[in-house]
């Protein structure tokens, strides 16, 4: 009798035992899996960045900044023309697109308004999964259309489209950070609630702003798809809004699916000035708001 | 008083002010007066962004108007594209855009899950940055550097995978198709798994970081091991809104544009292997919209995006409701 009932514990404690080692076996290998997955998704970004600096590294030259394109087959030629483009019109869809955004921002977080607030501030999140193609032809319908031609405001308009909402929440996140008792020791002193807004609230997270600007910046800026039927490319100069216009992402397009080898060097270089720009300001964009943070 | 939100940015809040003082002066106009001003321009430009999203859809209804009422819905089942007939419909793009989302998803989704748990769970705070920053970054990088890196660096590669599948499994009916492209579905498929991954995983770290530590810490306490305390617990809890994460991803890959248009293959036929190229009805416009040469033709391209944006908004309109139903609009989605 002794025997079985230490048989029976000793099985017990087995079993128990088994199952503990089976349940470490499985935190295990849950482990490892989700290590394998991070490390996959990880040097995804360094997998894609190492070719991109390889490729277009070798192809790049200072001269490669500073000049026009060259006729189909010619070597040498940059695209000098297709930056000033990209700058020009990303500049212009910024002025369109910031007043807008600061101002629907300011209205939801700081008016009480009922449903209308909530309702902008949710449909800016769903309008930030508007495709951008979509948001091309929205620029083609509104501008191009009417005016009978592509040209770099029509390209302006795309890009202020896809801008606007990403400002609107990153600047209504900030506004939502500032603290109440600011708003209120401002009331308090007797200063009206639009000089408490401009003059409190709008310094205060002033580097939280900045941020989101630069965010949609740098989403705009690598934007190719708004641009194919609005700013439509342009082998030459050109500053004139009416006219059609060169961007750095369309052009990259237009190079990788040419058929010279040449052009495939050029679209790799092209990719090098772009990876390098939107990175450097959406580092700058989080730098801003680290700083703030660390102060 | 070092570390009131004021005194941070002392030196941009001052610059700040001093613009506006110039710009406006301290004694300008009634208090009141300022107030009702200020209000109505701010009510005025955030129903200007509601006007924005009704113009677009109105733009796009007004675009393709004549496709409308020239095709009606049997442009939604129609498999011919003919601009030389003037027949077209957008059954095959359809079709081909579903395919390659599905299979991104199927990629992505398990790796997105492993990663954002492992980041929110597994890693300490103080190393949690540096894992995040780079996903964070792979989330900026722009599509048409995915299209230029997939089109001459991946596609080769996937070529010899075709090449390998066709010869052993051949059999199989997905991979039965001409090994010879490399672009194709899964070309397609997988650069868009490359690329909605970060924006899934970004989405549900934060959505598990969320998850209350005091559910995740009562079930260790009874004696569960991490797994067993994140399977049974914070994956139960967090359910909507990572389903609301995938979603979005969904949305992303079915709007995703260049890298598709220069990996997909851009081929009118149904598909009916993972090798065969086909459009996505986004690629279809990207490609078709420059030899659009008659009213009827772009009017019908116009009509493609319109679908496109019907299915993109209601699918981002679902992945926000279950995204915010769980966070109380705590996160904010940027990319």
């Amino acid at each position: 009798m002794i025997e079985t009932a230490v048989n029976n514990a000793e099985t017990g404690l087995s079993t128990a035992d088994r199952h503990f080692v089976y349940r470490k076996v499985i935190e295990r290998v849950a482990w490892t899996g989700m290590v394998v997955c991070v490390l996959i998704t990880v040097s995804l970004l360094w997998v894609i960045l190492g070719y991109v600096i390889y490729r277009g590294g070798a192809a790049f030259s200072w001269e490669f900044l500073t000049t026009l394109p060259q006729p189909a087959g010619e070597a040498g030629g940059g695209i000098a023309n297709a930056l000033i483009g990209s700058g020009f019109i990303v500049g212009l869809a910024t002025l369109m697109a910031v007043p807008i955004s600061l101002g629907a921002a300011i209205f939801v977080n700081e008016f009480p308004s009922g449903r209308l607030g909530a309702s902008v501030r949710f449909l800016a999140e769903v309008l930030t999964g508007v495709p951008s193609i979509v948001v091309g032809l929205f620029g083609y319908a509104l501008v191009v259309q009417p005016t009978g031609q592509f040209s770099g405001l029509s390209g302006a308009v795309a890009y202020a489209f896809i801008m606007v909402p990403i400002i609107l929440i990153s600047t209504q996140e900030a506004l939502r950070l500032v603290p109440t008792d600011l708003r209120e020791a401002s009331l308090a002193l007797g200063v009206p609630k639009w000089r408490t807004i401009l003059w409190v609230v709008l310094p205060v997270s002033s580097r939280a702003l900045l941020t989101g600007v630069l965010l949609a910046v740098a989403r705009a800026l690598g934007e190719a798809a708004p641009m194919l039927f609005t700013a439509f490319g342009n082998p030459f100069w050109n500053l004139d809004v009416r006219k059609p216009m060169a961007t750095v992402p369309h052009l990259i397009y237009t190079y990788a699916t040419g058929p010279y080898e040449d052009w495939h060097n050029k679209a790799w270089a092209a990719s090098f000035v772009l990876v390098t720009v939107v990175l450097v300001t959406s580092l700058l964009a989080r730098a801003a708001l680290r700083n703030k943070s660390d102060d | 008083m070092k570390n009131e939100p004021h005194a941070m940015s002392r030196s941009s809040g001052r610059f700040f002010s001093t613009v506006l003082d110039v710009l406006i002066p301290p004694q300008a106009g009634s208090v009141r007066w300022g107030d009702r001003v200020f209000h109505f321009l701010a009510r005025g430009t955030a129903l200007f962004v509601i006007f924005l999203a009704i113009l677009l859809a109105g733009d796009l209804l007004r675009g393709s108007w004549e496709a409308i009422r020239h095709f009606g819905p049997r442009f939604l089942i129609g498999t011919t594209w003919d601009p030389v007939t003037g027949e077209f419909g957008t059954l095959p793009p359809a079709v081909g855009t579903l395919i390659k989302s599905v299979l991104s998803l199927i990629i992505a989704v398990p790796i997105s899950m492993g990663s954002a748990i492992f980041i929110a769970f597994y890693i300490p705070k103080s190393l949690r940055a540096f894992i995040s920053y780079p996903i964070e970054l792979l989330a900026g990088i722009p599509s048409i550097i995915f299209g230029l890196w997939g089109l001459f660096i991946m596609v080769p590669m996937i070529r010899v995978l075709q090449v390998w599948l066709k010869a052993n499994f051949g059999w199989f009916p997905l991979f039965a198709g001409p090994a010879v492209y490399g672009v194709g579905v899964l070309a397609g498929g997988v650069i868009l798994a490359i690329m909605i991954t970060p924006i899934i995983t970004a989405i549900s770290r934060d959505i598990l970081l969320s998850v209350p530590r005091t559910q995740i810490e009562a079930m260790l306490a009874l004696g569960a091991t991490k797994w067993e305390a994140i399977w049974k617990v914070a994956l139960p809890y967090a359910r909507t809104g990572l389903i609301g994460a995938v979603i979005l991803g969904l949305g992303r890959s079915i709007g995703e544009t260049m890298a598709v248009t220069m990996v997909g293959g851009n081929n009118f036929d149904l598909p009916t292997s993972l090798f065969d190229p086909v459009h996505s009805m986004a690629s279809l416009i990207a490609n078709e919209f420059a030899e659009a040469t008659y009213n009827l033709y772009v009017s019908s391209l116009i009509y493609v995006g319109l679908v496109l944006f019907c299915i993109t908004f209601l699918i981002s309109l679902l992945a926000q409701l279950l995204i915010w139903r769980l966070s109380k609009g705590r996160i904010a989605i940027l990319e």
